[in-house]
């Protein structure tokens, strides 16, 4: 049995070891917000935070995970996540939507250690999250509003 | 019984016995307008005046969209339609997908033959039928109020949700005339709004999937949990064509959590209680395949063929005046020659499906772009009527038209394992890894395209001869009978049509037969087609010593709309004004799927050859911009879309494998590398066209030439080789 506390709750898994985190989140505690894109840490898709890191699940072994602290998409009460989703939703960022959650959490993290990122710093903490629907014009101005509404 | 869940079940009228000719528009028999059990209309009746409607006395407002919802905005653009008729706040409009249907819901846009997704139909194909459908409900729910209140219909007015009449004051909302309006009988005729009155037509509401896409809440056919659910996933052979000659399935059985290994038509699946028993069962198999059936290409091999075969004179898909002959002649004259690559979809949700199978059902949930073709095969293989096969289409995670194939191949090989594990009695999740999708075939052909022209002493084009060599998409498939005269439309589309006026013009294609699976892809023959001719009338004006804007400009005297594009991009972006030593500016423009597109494209070059896209001014005519949001955003993505595979986008094979593998060495753009985009739309009393593919073509040889007119270094191939543009 593996620990994992996620957006707060404990669970209790029985998994094998070297599971990666994003399968345990899918397939045992049915948290599918977070996706899989490549299985390979090359498109940012699955992005979590581990003790407010952002890390990539799909190659994160769930055993490295165990005892952190946990935060997906569905975390409800991070006050960056949401500022983030609602300037997400006020630009209108998302088309098909599927690599959204990792770009949330990504910018999450962003802001998390940068209240006011440049274009420079936005492109070097986002660079690892693909979008192909190329919605990258929105996500860079949602963080721009995001921080606008968190230093307020 | 729950008769407002599953529009499947209920029996349908067909359209055009009730309204007029051209509009395909299905009613619910009075039995489905009718209440939930027993008993004549009651308080429980919920409104279901056509296919694509519903009104519940609580008020709820649901719109069917027989479309995919994969990024490109029908759930939002197609309620619009039906909104704006029916006259109801936007808030309270949801949105459902509609259930695999070809009679209610085929696409018009294909003759209503088969629903499906593709070609950026989606909106223009719905334009008179979906406002019909709200126009429709709007006048039936006037009729139970005019019968309620004993007054004239035409006294009465419908907005935003209730019907009133304003001489008494009287109002009633579209959920408490629900059930009275299900008694009548649906109007055979009505009347659409004149635009001018308009609410909702050429604002940018917001879209209907958002909130659900910031959550983490929206379904893609991956997230959906059944009881019992089981993952599978394939081994499939190395080469394209290959078969299992000898499985060895012990050690995938033994890995823990692995259910079943069967071996079907497409290769060996091992399904298991989750992805990662599954993968691991796979990564155990030893399998021997047989490769003697399989192909065994290079693709440099392949390119050389190519580039052999488009000196030799193929089938004539294009012939006015007498090209060859005036070629021939000619004083001064020009050829180029132009290769792109196989390409791959790569939508960052990789294929995936569920299929859950029993005795007398198959039920399917998929984000596919061709339901009823996918019922169709799903049936076959299930040893079902089609009409036993349900298929719920959820979100598409992008697609780019690798959801639209006519072999519906991840469909069949989900049903072939549902089929084969029958006795497990599970609902089957099929998903393909990133690698299985990479190197898994239906690209974006190789083409090659040799270009010939002759100026006349003015500099305008007298002849331009064209030969194109690639693979047709159509061939071999149920839609092969849409070719004529060997021609495939979508290898020549963009360059037999060329706008341009010119008075000798001939195009010719070799369509060889090669075993590597392809598809349509996002703008589909126009990613080569535009890359080819805008490069090569840029290189003709280059040639003719003129501005390559006014050099577009003067051919375009048949094509307006196109023209007007042109004009706009070039003005916005302040063509011919001055740019610092190492930039460029470029412009290319194309029609496609019936809109009009010019984009001018401002670079940065390197002293290495290294280059930035710093912004791209896109200029659109979609006829009535429906959802001016919405528009500007298919554009950005088309453009970022384009830029992938300008720069990047490169699939190649060895002996029949494919090199590429995932995101690593197949890589994408990167939002560092995303330019600024303006969008600027024109204003247009059209019918509303697509404009999910039109924004990719322009995008390559707008770059391709600001980079000439940056470092007088001309591109021809594709990905750009930046060695190429070394100083």
């Amino acid at each position: 049995m593996i620990t994992l506390i996620v957006n707060g709750q404990r669970h209790e898994v029985d998994v094998a070891p070297d599971t990666p985190l994003l399968w345990v989140l899918r397939d045992t505690l049915g948290l599918t917000g977070t996706k899989y894109g490549c299985g390979q840490a090359a498109c940012g898709a699955c992005t979590v935070h581990l003790n407010g890191n952002p890390m990539r699940a799909c190659v994160l072994p769930v055993s490295a995970a165990a005892g952190s602290q946990i935060t997906t998409i569905e975390a409800a009460d991070h006050r960056i996540i949401k500022a983030l989703q609602q300037a997400w939703v006020k630009r209108e960022v998302p088309q098909c939507g599927y690599c959204q959650s990792g770009q949330i959490l990504s910018a999450a993290a962003l802001l998390a250690g940068n209240a006011q990122p440049s274009d420079a710093d936005i492109d070097s903490a986002m660079g690892g999250n693909l979008c192909r629907c190329a919605t990258y014009v929105r996500i860079r101005a949602a963080i721009h509003d995001a921080a606008v509404t968190l230093r307020a | 019984m729950n008769a407002i869940a599953n529009p499947g079940r209920r029996r349908f009228l067909q359209a055009g016995a009730l309204l007029g000719a051209g509009l395909t528009l299905g009613f619910y028999l009075p039995v489905g307008r009718t209440a939930e059990r027993s008993g004549a209309a009651s308080a429980n009746t919920v409104l279901a005046p056509n296919a694509f409607l519903r009104i519940a006395p609580d008020n709820t407002i649901t719109v069917l969209v027989k479309h995919l919802e994969m990024g490109q905005g029908v759930y939002t653009g197609l309620p619009m339609l039906v909104a704006e008729e029916l006259e109801v706040p936007w808030e309270r409009i949801q949105v459902e997908s509609a259930p695999a249907d070809a009679k209610l819901y085929g696409n018009l846009a294909w003759g209503g033959t088969a629903q499906g997704t593709g070609g950026s139909t989606s909106l223009a194909n719905s334009w008179d039928q979906l406002r019909q459908a709200g126009a429709m409900a709007r006048e039936l729910l006037i009729a139970a109020a005019a019968a309620l209140w004993q007054v004239e219909p035409g006294t009465l007015k419908a907005e935003n949700g209730s019907v009133v009449h304003a001489a008494s004051g009287r109002r009633a909302s579209y959920g408490e005339l629900a059930a009275k309006a299900a008694e009548l009988t649906p109007p055979a005729q009505v009347k659409l709004k004149d635009p001018a009155a308009w609410k909702y037509i050429g604002k940018s509401l917001p879209r209907k999937d958002t909130l659900t896409k910031v959550n983490g809440q929206a379904l893609f056919a991956g997230d959906l949990k059944l009881p019992g659910l089981l993952t599978a996933l394939v081994a499939r052979s190395p080469v394209f064509g290959g078969q299992v000659r000898n499985v060895q399935p012990d050690a995938a059985r033994a890995v823990p959590g692995v259910k079943a290994v069967v071996l079907i038509p497409q290769g060996v699946a091992v399904v298991a209680r989750d992805f990662w028993s599954a993968k691991k069962g796979r990564d155990a198999l030893t399998i021997e395949w047989d490769e003697s059936a399989g192909a065994r290409i290079s693709s440099d091999a392949l390119r050389q063929n190519y580039l052999d075969l488009s000196q030799t004179p193929g089938n004539v898909a294009a012939d006015r005046g007498n090209a060859i002959q005036t070629l021939s002649g000619a004083s001064k004259t020009l050829e180029a020659t132009f290769t792109v690559p196989y390409l791959a979809h790569a939508p960052m949700e990789p294929l995936n499906c569920v299929v859950q199978l029993k005795d007398d059902s198959c039920e399917i949930w998929a984000g596919s772009q061709f339901q009823t073709v996918d019922q169709a095969t799903a049936a076959q293989i299930a040893g079902l009527p089609p009409q036993q096969v349900t298929i719920h289409t959820l979100l598409a995670g992008g697609s780019f038209g690798r959801r639209a194939n006519p072999t519906a191949d991840y469909i069949a090989e989900a049903v072939a394992i549902a089929k084969a594990t029958r006795e497990l009695n599970a609902p089957i999740r099929l998903l393909w890894t990133r690698e299985d999708d990479i190197k898994g075939g239906y690209y974006r052909p190789l083409f090659v395209h040799r270009i010939a022209a002759a100026l006349d002493n003015d500099g305008k084009p007298l002849v331009w001869m064209q030969r194109i060599v690639g693979q047709s998409i159509l061939a071999g498939t149920p839609f092969a009978a849409m070719m004529k005269d060997g021609i495939d439309k979508t290898s020549v589309e963009g360059a037999a049509d060329l706008p341009y006026t010119v008075p000798n013009l001939r195009v010719e294609l070799h369509s060889p037969q090669i075993g590597v699976p392809v598809l349509w892809w996002r703008s589909v023959g126009h990613t080569h087609t535009a890359f080819a001719t805008e490069v090569f009338i840029d290189e003709l004006a280059a040639a003719a010593g003129q501005d390559p804007y006014e050099y577009r400009r003067g051919l375009l005297a048949d094509h307006p709309r196109l023209r007007t594009v042109l004009e706009l991009a070039a003005s916005k972006a302040g063509w011919g004004t001055p740019l610092a030593k190492g930039r460029g500016r470029g412009i290319a423009l194309q029609e496609s799927f019936n809109s009009f597109v010019a984009q001018v494209a401002e670079v940065t070059v390197k002293p290495d050859g290294g280059f930035q896209v710093d912004r791209v001014v896109c200029a659109v005519d979609c006829g009535i911009a429906v959802n001016p949001n919405v528009i500007e955003a298919q554009m950005e993505g088309g453009i970022g879309f384009g830029l992938s595979a300008a720069l990047y986008g490169k699939i190649t094979l060895k002996d029949g494998r494919v090199d590429q593998s995932n995101y690593t060495d197949y890589p994408l753009l990167r939002i560092g590398e995303m330019p600024k985009v303006e969008v600027h739309i024109v204003q247009s009393t059209e019918r509303p066209t697509g404009v999910g593919e039109p924004g990719v073509p322009p995008i390559a040889p707008a770059v391709v030439n600001a980079l000439f007119a940056a470092t007088g270094k001309r591109v021809r191939h594709l990905p750009i080789d930046p060695a190429e543009l070394k100083a």
